[in-house]
């Protein structure tokens, strides 16, 4: 499965469109972590525990992208576009979203 | 009593945000300087060159403003004006999570990265109706050239 958020894929060729692909996740944040996170806020800086859990799951959204992807005969998901809003108090939403693509090796790759 | 602990969270932010700050800012100088030969555009098409590769690389990090700036920005934005001290917080974020784009574009051998696009979101939005911290996410397409291929970065 190859991914990229540019239209094209060097050295592949884009036989067939199959449309919108989607995938999104939305996370709470670990009591635990919120607390120290509080602590941190006090403080400033990065927030080393929010950033692990948002690439979690901004990886999952991807991941269930992929998978919408795979499931309808894709091989590459292009243009691939991310989105984070916050849901409610505590909560965020990841979303990645792209066009499935059926691609091909270019018959003149390797000029 | 409650005075007395917002001075002490106050103080407490003033002395240890600037320290963290001053100390992010002078890591974040230290790995540009390292990474400067990988390239970043914000163009759509990759240049004319024979590439391998084209993967998806992103970097994310949350930061948040100490509490001094958080006091220092709701006073300020009782009369408007510039909060600087949301100013450096996005800045910090923003070339923060470039770079970690970049080590990833670099850990995978590739000299240029196009379409790069950030993405901002505040993450404690509701909370009190204070914003404290904010996520950025930078991502784009990694580009390894072809065995041999004499491209505009390796050229």
């Amino acid at each position: 499965m190859l991914i990229s958020n540019i239209e094209t894929i060097p050295g592949q060729t884009v036989v067939r469109h199959l449309g919108l692909v989607q995938g999104n996740t939305v996370r709470a944040k670990h009591l635990g972590k919120d607390i120290l996170a509080g602590f941190k806020n006090i403080f400033g800086g990065e927030l080393k525990a929010y950033t692990e859990l948002l690439g979690e799951a901004r990886e999952e959204a991807v991941e269930r992208m992929v998978a919408h992807a795979t499931a309808i005969g894709a091989n590459g998901v292009i243009n691939v576009r991310f989105s984070t809003s916050s849901v409610t108090a505590g909560a965020a939403e990841l979303f990645a979203y792209g066009t499935a693509v059926v691609l091909a090796p270019d018959p003149i790759a390797a000029d | 009593m409650e005075l007395l602990l917002l001075l002490v969270l106050t103080t407490l932010g003033y002395v240890f945000g600037r320290i963290a700050e001053r100390r992010h800012f002078a890591s974040i100088r230290e790995r540009e300087a390292q990474l400067m030969d990988l390239l970043i555009f914000n163009e759509r098409t990759p240049p004319p060159g024979a590439w391998r590769s084209a993967t998806l690389v992103g970097g994310n990090v949350v930061v948040s403003v100490d509490y001094f700036k958080r006091l220092a920005a709701g006073l300020r934005a009782l009369f408007g004006g510039r909060l600087t001290t949301y100013e450096s917080l996005l800045e910090r974020g923003r070339r923060e999570a470039l770079l970690r784009m970049k080590a990833q574009a670099q850990a995978m051998g590739a000299p240029m990265v196009i379409n790069v696009r950030l993405e901002t979101a505040s993450i404690s939005k509701g909370e009190g109706d204070q914003i404290g911290s904010i996520e950025v996410y930078a991502y784009g397409t990694a580009l390894c050239p072809a065995d041999g291929a004499v491209t505009p970065a390796t050229a």
